[in-house]
């Protein structure tokens, strides 16, 4: 797994300007505000997960403690601290979903990869989130995000489709 | 509260009793002030309210729900229980809620005994924990050499995380995770590096951070508690000592807002451990045919005298018992004392009695001092020139030669308060580039021979801006300076402040140009409208001026007094025999060279000292074991001139005896007058009776001609003495000795200068030569070490192979 994935221990030229950008939207003296958008860009720099260089990285750059910066990556799900595959793949399993039936999909994803929530595979291809909370698409349950994208009304035969097509 | 100029009242009524209020005061402030209990575990009066523990929960009649007392701001004609069914029901849900995940293994727990929830279980917990399921685990964090951590314990309360913010001012704790998973941890293990670290012990509501150095080593109520005053700065924090079975477990702080507040530093919490360390000396020895033997203490002490007696007689034909005026008599050059500025006040006094009754007023305390040009102008007492407490109500301040973080952290406590509550401006002019904790105006680094120069430019600021003339003493340093724009604010802000100070630290006093550092920022004060002010080394230098440990002025300024050598004089005129008490010649003395040399040619040095030392033992001829700090009565003034006196503590270790007393004996034996003393308090007192009307002024009565020399191509050394290094017996805690502070020794220089001396990153460790010493030191290439100047910290272990502090150095590859 490790050796698959490099880490980025810097933010890029282009995540800074992305930061930058957020810093516009706050007060001079609230950097802490871009916090959360920053900490995404970095994530999403570096393939979907945090280091702790990474979190320095951004501490130094919003003026923060770096104490500050790990409570809020640990406190929020959307952050991995650990590397994880290529492709985030969130079952929702709060409450409409699991009275829809969310508990066999996340069997059915289980035994299809060959692994747990909160890991990824061999691959490197799929990472199961260890535990996804309501995304507000209650209407359309049982649900799953991947990647940016949410996928409704699940049936073991979409999830197959949706998973096969991912590189 | 305080912040409420034109305080309004309001009328509450708790539990039936009336109670006044200041209007937005909260609840909990009321109900603590009235005696009133509630619970709490979150709240704590000198951190930010954050109300998250809810304990605290009371009815407020007409509130929909019970109210958090910490966070409820109180309001006229507010009704409020603390002890109705409602407000305890409430309060006993949110205990069983805290139990839930806290492990139920007080038997086991270093808190146990003086835990808040310990406490408050036994008041509003219940009988049987009807939670069944299991419990949370975390795994311990390894924080440094000071503090434990028992994670699964922490209630989350975050006081611990506020301390870091507000008071240590570095963010180190934090609470990561979130819901069931949260805790309390440092960026992925580091360990803490605030030097006042130590209080979150105390802070902690249950035993999740303990003192790691006294874990599981007794039971709080098996502790005997012994007032008394920390021994390391001149701040002269209020302290608890704790001791079992006659043996000191541990340091907490006692609480004085004027001085301290709830707070010590690290220091002086943990420095207890240096009390049990191997090397302390437990009975009398005597050097035989260069050979260290027991001896009882009537023999040493006999010996003493007669070495003494022995001394002052030798070559003695023309025996005049020390001139009455100005000139050193004779005696003062066979006979010369030296102790440390951390010693009692009556140690302090009864040495230079003792002295000058033999004649000899070769006395001096200022062992890391070497300009002593103006010391005829100085000032009774170089005091503060303030109270403590009002360096957090500054507007503005320079500081010369001062670390204050590391050297007093509790002012520097204050001052953090001013910068960060006040918006003050602080600037600090040093021979190196400090890290604070605070943000600064100014934060300049110059090198070492540089820094009069520096603050003549600051002073010809304050002169240009005050339109007044420069006075003759230092117009010619005044003249050649050019202020640059840093300067000119710093005048502008300590002229604009209504509350200000321009203050010399120690670092101030140990410099090669002391006198002139000292002439320049009392001008810089006058002009700016600023008070002048020092922040001395060791806990009672002011006590030390004061006794008249000094060799050109007896108790309380006595003019008349017999007069004598300082230490820079022993390099010429080296004393036939020597009087060292609670001195470690190699780091205690900054011209450490000269001085042992001179003890080592002397025929006789007595050295009273809790502890031994390889350069004691190689100089002495005699050592009496003396009681270290909690060991002993006494008295020490701190920087604001109180004068705060304890009790021992413990007995002694071994054979030790109070410094005092073993003075007093000597006085005795020598046939001296006037050493019949029974307790310390009358020899206290007999000082004070010399000093009945004395009046505190740091104004310089007059003044020595201060000339800045051109400042040279010469590589200089430059240093000050860290955190952990300033005594004897913090040199001996060992836990304080590993952590971050406890500086190894190393030479730290500017990049530029290491390009010039061919310096590159691949070399490790260079060869340092400095008069007649010279050593192999790591090497730091380091940007805030000024160029021109080479950092070698002094008082730590190595540093004795070198000279003084501010001499010149040569390095080169090693
Ligand atoms: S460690 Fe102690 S002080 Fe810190 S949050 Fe936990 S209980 Fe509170
Ligand atoms: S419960 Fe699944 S989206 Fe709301
Ligand atoms: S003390 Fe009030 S909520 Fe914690």
């Amino acid at each position: 797994m490790n050796a698959m994935i490099e880490a980025e221990n810097t933010l890029s030229a282009h995540a800074c300007e992305e930061i930058d950008a957020l810093l516009k939207r706050y007060p001079a003296e609230q950097k802490k505000s871009a916090l959360l958008g920053a900490l995404n860009i970095a994530q999403h720099e570096n393939r979907g997960f945090l280091t702790k260089e990474l979190m320095q990285a951004v501490a130094e750059y919003l003026d923060l403690a770096e104490i500050e910066v790990y409570e809020v990556a640990s406190f929020y799900s959307m952050y991995e601290l650990k590397p994880v595959a290529r492709h985030n793949v969130a079952v929702c399993t709060n409450i409409s979903c699991m009275l829809m039936g969310s508990q066999s999909i996340v069997d059915h994803v289980e035994n299809k990869l060959g692994i747990k929530l909160g890991e990824s595979t061999k691959d490197g291809r799929i990472y199961l989130k260890q535990e996804e909370e309501c995304l507000a698409a209650c209407a359309g349950g049982p649900m799953m995000q991947v990647d940016h994208v949410y996928y409704e009304d699940l049936t073991a035969e979409k999830v197959d489709a949706i998973l096969d097509a991912l590189e | 509260m305080s912040e409420v100029m034109n305080e309004e009242f309001v009328t509450i009524t708790v539990d039936g009793r009336e109670l006044q209020a200041p209007k937005g005061a909260m609840l909990i402030e009321v109900t603590d002030k009235a005696n009133i209990k509630v619970p709490r575990f979150c709240y704590h009066e000198k951190l930010a309210i954050s109300a998250n523990c809810r304990m605290c929960l009371v009815e407020v009649e007409k509130a929909p729900k019970p109210l958090p007392a910490c966070a409820t701001p109180v309001m006229d004609g507010m009704i409020v229980h603390t002890q109705s069914d409602y407000a305890r029901n409430a309060q006993k849900s949110v205990m069983e809620f805290l139990l839930i995940n806290h492990p139920l293994d007080c038997p086991i727990c270093d808190q146990g005994g003086e835990c808040e929830l310990q406490d408050v279980a036994m008041g509003y917990g219940q009988d049987v924990s009807e939670y069944v399921e299991g419990k949370r685990v975390v795994f311990d964090r390894n924080i440094g050499p000071l503090i434990t951590t028992e994670l699964t314990r922490c209630i989350h309360c975050t006081r611990c995380v506020r301390f870091g913010r507000e008071i240590a001012g570095l963010r180190e704790l934090g609470m990561t995770g979130r819901g069931e998973n949260s805790l309390i941890s440092t960026f992925i293990e580091q360990s803490i590096e605030s030097e006042m670290s130590g209080n979150v012990i105390d802070i902690c509501p249950v035993g999740a951070l303990t003192a790691k150095p006294s874990r599981f080593a007794a039971r709080a109520w098996e502790l005997m508690q012994h007032a008394s005053i920390a021994p390391h700065d001149c701040i002269g924090s209020n302290i608890f000592v704790h001791t079992l079975r006659g043996e000191v477990i541990r340091v907490v702080p006692r609480d004085n807002e004027a001085i301290n507040e709830v707070w010590i530093s690290d220091r002086d919490r943990f420095s207890y451990e240096g009390l049990a360390s191997d090397d302390r000396l437990t009975a009398p020895m005597i050097r035989e045919d260069g050979e260290w033997v027991e001896a009882d203490w009537d023999e040493a002490l006999q010996l003493a005298s007669a070495e003494i007696r022995h001394a002052l007689d030798t070559s003695a034909s023309d025996e005049k018992g020390g001139d009455e005026d100005s000139e050193a008599g004779d005696a003062s050059s066979k006979l010369a004392a030296l102790i440390s500025p951390s010693s009692t006040l009556e140690e302090l006094y009864l040495l230079q009695k003792l002295m000058r009754s033999l004649g000899s007023g070769s006395i001096d305390h200022r062992l890391r001092q070497s300009d002593f040009s103006d010391q005829d102008f100085a000032p009774l007492i170089p005091w503060l020139g303030q109270d403590i407490e009002n360096l957090e109500n500054i507007d503005a301040a320079l500081l010369i030669g001062s670390n204050t973080r590391k050297e007093q952290p509790i002012a520097n406590h204050r001052l953090r308060k001013a910068a960060v509550t006040n918006k003050a401006q602080i600037s600090f002019i040093n021979a190196k580039e400090f890290e604070f904790n605070f943000p600064l105006a100014n934060n300049i680094a110059v090198a070492q021979q540089q820094l009069a120069h520096e603050l003549a430019a600051v002073a010809a600021a304050a002169f240009t801006a005050s339109g007044e003339a420069v006075p003759s003493y230092i117009a010619d340093a005044v003249s050649k300076a050019t202020p640059n724009k840093a300067h000119k604010a710093i005048v502008q802000q300590l002229s604009q402040g209504e509350n200000t100070s321009v203050l010399l630290g120690s670092q101030a006093a140990m410099h090669p140009s002391f006198a002139a550092l000292r002439a320049l920022a009392e001008a810089i004060a006058v002009q700016t409208g600023s008070i002048f002010g020092y922040l001395s080394e060791g806990s009672n230098s002011a006590g030390a001026w004061l006794a008249g440990a000094v060799p050109h002025r007896g108790p309380c300024n006595d003019a008349d007094a017999v007069k004598g050598l300082n230490v820079s004089d022993w390099a010429e005129k080296a004393p036939t025999a020597a009087i060292l008490v609670n001195v470690e010649p190699e780091h205690d003395v900054a011209q450490s060279q000269q001085v042992i040399k001179a003890l080592t040619n002397a025929s006789s040095v007595i050295a009273i000292t809790a502890f031994r030392s390889p350069a004691l033992e190689d100089v002495a001829s005699i050592m009496l074991p003396a009681a270290a700090f909690t060991e002993t009565s006494g008295t020490c003034v701190n920087a604001e001139g109180l004068m705060q006196s304890f009790k021992g503590a413990n007995n002694p270790a071994g054979e030790a005896r109070p410094g005092w007393k073993i003075l007093r004996v000597l006085g005795n034996l020598l046939k001296l007058e006037g050493f019949d003393y029974v307790s310390s308090d009358q020899v206290r007192d007999e000082l004070r009776g010399h000093c009945e009307s004395i009046e505190l002024d740091n104004s310089i009565s007059g003044v020595a001609q201060v000339t800045l020399s051109a400042t040279g191509g010469s590589f200089m050394r430059a240093a000050d003495v860290p955190i952990y290094a300033a005594d004897a017996l913090v040199r001996r805690a060992s836990s304080l000795q590993k952590t971050h502070d406890a500086i190894a020794l190393a030479v730290s220089m500017n990049p530029a200068d290491a390009a010039r001396l061919d310096l590159d990153d691949e070399i490790t460790s260079v060869s340092v030569k400095q008069g007649e010493g010279s050593a192999i030191l790591r090497l730091i290439i380091d940007e805030k070490v000024p160029a021109g100047s080479a950092w070698i910290p002094m008082a730590v272990k190595g540093s004795e192979l070198l000279g003084d502090p501010f001499g010149e150095v040569v390095i080169e590859k090693a």
